[in-house]
């Protein structure tokens, strides 16, 4: 039920934009994340972006997890 | 890597699964997740396979389909069967059964009962058919409520005046206390529900870790995530720490989404609310609040069939995880997604639905 999704957000209009995901696009409202940007990601809840994903953390993340295996060996 | 395909690197997979082996607690733990996206990805991506045999993973009342009681699906059927009244609702709910029937059978009897993905969908159907008064049931936890707030002040805007809401909407904090203070009840650490935490913040939790010296990791929900995730809580354990952490940093913010909490405060006020398994907790629910309370379905006149439970069912016992799906013997007989007894059946998302797709036939049956 908590399931959301990354949708790059493609265009916006007022309180809402067009979200894309693998080649799907649809209505996003954006009342809840009225700072979001054309271009960024939105995690989308039952058609609304519940927040923007910040992409320079999912890259530290990744870097993180990288370096698990460097300090075991 | 936006979309998540980077989460799913079984290189990296198989370096934290070392990582957590190297790690040797010398005493049995039990990890529980309490949301059913989480339950589905354990089981989907067979995460417990990369496990060292001292975890033990349990699921908890996370799946929000499951935890609505029988008496929530009896109300609806009872909404239902009157003429002129639409059902509006997310699909997972309308096969769970109520005391004698569910939604879906309902609606093959004639029954206006309606799936929508969105709220809002629901609400733009609701303009254009202003002959029908069309019931919204208000399901899920913080991540679903706030978009069904922003949808009410919606309504409450610009109509229409036919809109209506059934709410079982729950609050995640209050229940997670009333799971942990239950005696029948062992948890070494929890995965919380990332979705949940985007909107709520990280400050709602503390007083858990806090309370019952439990370690707290904030979960996203692709199979890399939530090894890292069960990294973090084995590290706080073997340190004796009891902190809530996130691990979803790249959607969750320590304080939450303020402009979903706002909506939530503004439209809904805290209710005692009933849970499958649990009972009525206090305060852990989400009624409409007196401005808004004109469009609540609960003013419309009708009679509730008294509530029944399926004789054998455990479905409340595998929500406060103290006993597994195949322990239940209508698992897979009697219950199966085709023909549920016990909503954690029906949704994918539920944890005997789960078990039942995913787990190796062998030895879980």
């Amino acid at each position: 039920m908590c399931l959301a999704l990354p949708m790059k957000l493609l265009s916006r209009s007022g309180d809402w934009g067009i979200g894309e995901i693998g080649g799907v696009r649809r209505q996003v409202m954006l009342t809840l994340t009225p700072e979001a940007n054309v271009g960024q990601y939105v995690i989308v809840h039952t058609g609304y972006a519940i927040e923007i994903l910040d992409e320079d953390e999912a890259e530290r993340t990744m870097d993180l997890l990288d370096k698990i295996g460097a300090m075991e060996s | 890597m936006s979309a998540g395909s980077a989460y799913r690197n079984p290189h990296l997979m198989r370096k934290v699964a070392n990582e957590i082996k190297r790690l040797r607690i010398d005493r049995p733990i039990r990890l529980m997740e309490v949301c059913g996206g989480h339950t589905e990805a354990i089981y989907r991506f067979a995460l417990r396979d990369l496990l060292p045999d001292w975890i033990e993973l349990t699921s908890g009342p996370g799946c929000p389909v499951c935890v609505t009681p029988n008496g929530f699906i009896d109300h609806a059927v009872a909404l239902a069967r009157l003429s002129g009244v639409t059902i509006a609702t997310f699909g997972d709910l309308v096969r769970v059964p109520g005391s004698t029937q569910s939604l879906a059978q309902i609606r093959a009897r004639g029954g206006d009962v309606r799936v929508f993905y969105s709220p809002m969908d629901a609400l733009y159907w609701t303009r254009q058919h202003p002959e029908r008064t069309v019931v919204f049931l208000g399901i899920g936890f913080e991540t679903t409520a706030c978009t069904i707030a922003a949808v009410v002040q919606e309504c409450a805007r610009d109509g229409p005046a036919n809109f209506r809401m059934l709410s079982a909407l729950k609050t995640m904090p209050c229940a997670l206390a009333a799971l942990l203070s239950a005696p029948d009840v062992h948890i070494d650490g929890l995965i919380l529900p990332g979705h949940v935490t985007t909107v709520t913040g990280m400050a709602d939790f503390q007083f858990i870790a806090h309370r019952f010296a439990v370690p707290c990791v904030v979960s996203g929900f692709e199979p890399l995530d939530l090894m890292e995730t069960i990294l973090m809580l084995c590290r706080q354990i073997n340190e004796g720490r009891a902190k809530v952490e996130n691990q979803y940093l790249r959607v969750v913010r320590s304080e939450g989404n303020l402009h979903a909490q706002k909506a939530i405060s503004r439209v809904f006020k805290s209710c005692d609310m009933e849970w499958r398994g649990f009972g009525s907790i206090s305060l852990s629910g989400l009624s409409l609040a007196d401005e808004f309370s004109y469009l609540d379905a609960t003013h419309i006149q009708v009679e509730v069939e008294p509530i029944r439970e399926h004789p054998g069912c455990r479905c409340g016992e595998v929500l406060r995880g103290v006993c597994r799906p195949d322990d239940c013997a209508l698992f897979a007989t009697a219950c199966t997604p085709e023909e549920p007894c016990g909503a954690c059946m029906v949704s994918s998302e539920g944890a005997c639905a789960a078990v039942y797709h995913f787990a190796p036939v062998a030895d879980e049956r």
